[in-house]
């Protein structure tokens, strides 16, 4: 939308601002024009206000799978076991420390004793043993991958039966142990009880407020009156309320707290879905924080004394290669010539914010098993149209999927990158043709539905192992790539839960390196191009706020003055 | 006149019907859908065809519109799956349109207040300055888009000034309490007047904001009215007969050059939702536009639905409303 000629637009500023200030001339007489009257707070804490790009769906974590659901929820409730802080390393949280027996299959969590609920309920094993089995006995609705995604991605089936499941069963022979046994060793226990989703949440209140009865109506889920409004755990902060009309979700201290508690009285959660208003309530004090700030104004809020934290980059963004509808991509030369083609390096100085890496593999270096010596793909057109010729594919054409009107962590302006992508491949020869549509708008429908050959997309890593990512990527041969159309797809997916099935670590992480080696120089089922870090934003009034690469901060020892 | 409205009253419930059968099978024919937005970024094919099925997304259109239908009969307009995902369609936008109507009242208010008496004072001093100022004013009106405006409305008095609020609809501080969901009402009705006042001053902005484009077209009209009449007979009469300029104005100018002002007002109401769409987006007012926008990014169909078709029910309605004052303003038209 082009702006208006200067002679015009004066005029209207002007004569709007005349208007305007007769309104506000007239306000400050009465009351001083709107001074923003956030709390004052009478700890030392005082009150932060977020500024959230989007409403929780619920307030019942188990059943979502969205970030801004989590930022809330993870103030409320807490997991056996926690993340240190600014890392995504595992600590204790409310089990105070646990083993495994030697095959892996059971662990045995000692408790943290006099912990209560928000509602007054003990935390014991008991409770833990009421949340797994809550999990396990889903019906209904409550098993729909819409619903139940971590339990479904992490644990598979439930109590029915229908599909295998890695939960047993759990038993609590006193009031501060509970034992979980397991069907088999996983990599990913006890890391994965630290995902907001396994937070422990009061029995009592879950049996009072019906937390089960999620039903699906006509075309979507209705919520029970828990996950609406009586979320409850043992977190440093309550829920108070979540005002729909005034888009605000309200957390009070929680003062009964186990733990050091929290600075704060109060803690706020705003739901601004446009970028640039968040970005003018911050600037204004309407806000005193918000996430995902747009990568171009990073230096602009610096420069207006606002903290910018960039996170440890612990996502990827890759090149997804679809194997089903074009055979010429089933062979390892042409993905081999797609690698060779793309200019990572560039790509990253030019498209990316500061702090991206190039990524060699499917996730971050940080990440367990990780291969030094894997087969790299430097920029090299000419090598890229060497192996399309060897292939028989130098007239390759592909339908080149990237998302509008959407940014990602990993992704921030899909637009840019497409455009340097797309140019990369022509230089090599690739006739490309451009599909863009909105992200719920037809793009992940047409990439899971196999209409793009090759696409933008990635992940944000939910914890620190890597079956999280490439097990979550390649763990089954019907996925995105569809790996399946190669004799390997079967393979990997093999590989992936064999290593993943090993109890023993330094085994486990030989078999991962290995496993990574093959990844990138016998399947390579897509290009992995980039780790970005996202960052977030906090006025110079805040204190105290410690950025996490799994961008799950905690606001309990934040404090906000003036 | 009683037959009359009957008669268009079972016009309303025809538009309504058809409009529905419409807006079912477009949002349905667009690209995307409500699974995407419910499974996230990581749905695997399986779990997506599980949910189709689950939801009889997967069924022929016309029997997913039948069962629409049958529920809507008995208030059931589905359940949010992007806006406030979990509630029931008709409760989002309960929650959600009185922001709007208050935005849009005041925006309305606004308009007419400013327009209706430059449009007179541009008419009487024609071809002055005053006249030419407040034609160039009301083209740049029409032509800033909104979002500029509201820009730079909210950069110049909330970032730069610091004295109105850059967005919502009162401070979170304000533990107000809302019985009508209408935030000023409810202040006055429950005498905080600090909470009524505060929701007010967060109006400001956007109602100047949304009030650009109806204040031009009424300002418009309104000049072009009161030009014809002035050039009337019976004005030059009345003149002749030495009545008071007051009376002139008044009854004979003011009144006659109403009817076509009325009904630019009616006609405003359309626009009013579509400007409150993009006007709610940025002053972040939790409102039916908002809902709009948000309920496209996330293709939530339950509360598209409902939204549109009662935006589409106050449309007829006011329009209704606005023929029916018609009778009110010119006797002639009474006796029909």
């Amino acid at each position: 939308m082009r702006a208006p000629s200067r002679p015009l637009r004066s005029t209207s500023v002007r004569r709007r601002v005349a208007i305007a200030g007769i309104t506000c001339a007239l306000a400050v007489s009465a009351a001083g024009c709107a001074e923003s009257q956030r709390g004052e707070g009478g700890g030392e804490g005082g009150s932060l206000t977020f500024g959230a790009a989007g409403a929780p769906d619920l307030f019942d974590p188990f059943y979502a799978s969205d970030g801004e659901t989590f930022r809330v929820t993870r103030q409320i409730m807490e997991g056996l076991v926690g993340f240190k802080e600014g890392t995504a390393d595992v600590e204790p949280e409310l089990a105070e420390s646990w083993e495994p027996s030697p095959d892996g299959k059971t662990w045995t969590f000692h408790l943290r004793e006099g912990v209560k609920f928000h509602d007054g309920t003990d935390f014991n094993g008991e409770a833990v043993c009421k949340n797994f089995e809550r999990w396990y006995n889903q019906t209904g609705a409550g098993q729909n991958n819409a619903l139940s995604y971590y339990w479904i991605e992490n644990f598979g089936g439930f109590a029915d039966g229908a599909k295998p499941s890695l939960y047993a069963s759990c038993e609590s022979p006193d009031a501060a142990t509970a034992t979980v046994h397991l069907t088999r060793a996983t990599s990913k226990f006890p890391d994965l009880l630290g995902l907001p989703s396994f937070s422990m949440q009061s029995p009592a209140a879950m049996e009072q407020y019906q937390a089960n009865d999620v039903r699906a109506e006509g075309d979507s889920f209705a919520y029970p009156e828990y996950a609406k409004s009586h979320p409850t755990g043992t977190g440093p902060f309550e829920f108070v309320s979540y005002d729909q009309g005034n888009a605000a979700i309200r957390l009070e201290r929680n003062d009964e707290y186990w733990g050091e508690k929290a600075k704060l009285n109060d803690l706020t959660f705003r739901i601004i879905p446009d970028e640039t208003t968040r970005k003018q309530e911050l600037e204004s004090g309407g806000i005193d924080a918000y996430d995902f700030p747009n990568a171009a104004d990073l230096k602009a809020l610096r420069d207006a004394g606002n903290q910018v934290e960039v996170r440890d980059p612990f996502n990827i963004m890759y090149l997804g290669i679809t194997q089903k509808n074009n055979p010429a991509l089933r062979d390892l030369r042409v993905r081999q010539a797609l690698a060779h083609a793309v200019d990572r390096e560039n790509l990253v100085k030019a498209n990316l914010p500061e702090g991206a890496e190039v990524a060699k593999e499917f996730y971050p270096e940080t990440v367990d098993g990780y291969a030094q010596d894997v087969r790299e793909y430097p920029h090299d057109p000419a090598r890229a149209k060497q192996l399309l010729a060897e292939a028989g594919a130098s007239d390759l054409t592909l339908n080149f999927y990237w998302p509008a009107e959407v940014t990602r962590p990993y992704m921030p302006d899909p637009q840019g990158i497409f455009n340097a992508l797309a140019e990369d491949l022509r230089e090599a020869g690739i006739t490309v043709n451009a599909v863009s549509k909105p992200w719920n708008g037809g793009y992940i429908d047409d990439v899971d539905n196999a209409r793009a050959d090759v696409f933008l997309l990635g992940w944000t890593g939910d914890y620190n192992t890597p079956d999280n990512f490439i097990g979550t990527f390649f763990g089954t041969p019907e996925n995105r790539f569809y790996t399946g159309a190669s004799p390997w797809g079967e393979q990997l997916a093999t590989e992936l839960r064999a290593a993943d099935a090993e109890p023993d670590e330094p085994r486990r992480n030989a078999l991962y390196q290995e496993i990574n080696r093959k990844l990138l120089s016998e399947y390579l089922p897509a290009v992995p191009l980039s780790h970005s870090p996202p960052a977030i934003v906090v006025s110079e009034r805040v204190q105290g706020l410690v950025p996490s690469p799994l961008t799950a901060e905690e606001f309990a020892g934040v404090s906000v003055t003036g | 006149m009683l037959r009359y409205t009957i008669r268009r009253l079972a016009q309303l419930v025809l538009v309504v019907f058809v409009l529905s059968m419409l807006l079912f099978g477009w949002l349905r024919m667009l690209p995307g859908g409500p699974v995407s937005a419910l499974l996230g970024d990581r749905a695997t094919p399986e779990a997506r065809a599980q949910l189709e099925s689950q939801l009889g997304l997967d069924q022929p259109i016309w029997v997913q519109y039948g069962k629409f239908l049958l529920r809507a009969l008995t208030g059931d307009f589905g359940t949010s799956t992007g806006v406030e995902r979990g509630s029931p369609a008709l409760e989002v936008f309960l929650t959600r349109f009185p922001a709007t109507i208050e935005l849009s009242l005041l925006a309305l208010l606004l308009a007419v207040a400013i327009g209706i008496p430059l449009g007179y004072l541009a008419a009487r001093r024609r071809g002055g300055w005053w006249d030419n100022i407040s034609i160039t004013w009301s083209l740049v009106g029409v032509a800033v888009p909104v979002f500029f405006l509201a820009f730079l409305l909210k950069f110049v008095f909330a970032v730069q000034l610091g004295v109105l609020p850059a967005s919502g609809r009162q401070d979170t501080a304000i533990q107000a309490t809302h019985i009508t969901g209408f935030y000023i009402l409810d202040g006055l009705l429950t005498r905080e007047w600090d909470a009524s006042w505060n929701a007010f001053v967060h109006l400001v902005l956007p109602a100047i904001a949304l009030s650009t484009i109806p204040f031009a077209v009424i300002f418009r009209i309104t000049r072009a009215a009161v030009l014809d009449v002035l050039d009337e007979d019976y004005v030059r009469t009345a003149r002749a007969k030495g009545l008071s300029a007051m009376v002139i104005r008044g009854r004979h100018v003011l009144h006659n050059a109403m009817l076509p002002v009325v009904t630019t007002i009616g006609l405003q109401t359309g626009a009013l939702l579509a400007g409150a769409v993009l006007t709610e987006r940025v002053f972040n007012i939790a409102g039916i536009g908002q809902a709009v926008a948000v309920g496209f990014e996330r293709k939530d169909f339950p509360v598209l639905q409902v939204v549109i078709l009662a935006a589409a029910m106050v449309y007829v309605l006011v329009n209704l409303l606005v023929d029916l004052s018609y009778a009110l303003i010119d006797p002639r038209l009474r006796a029909r």
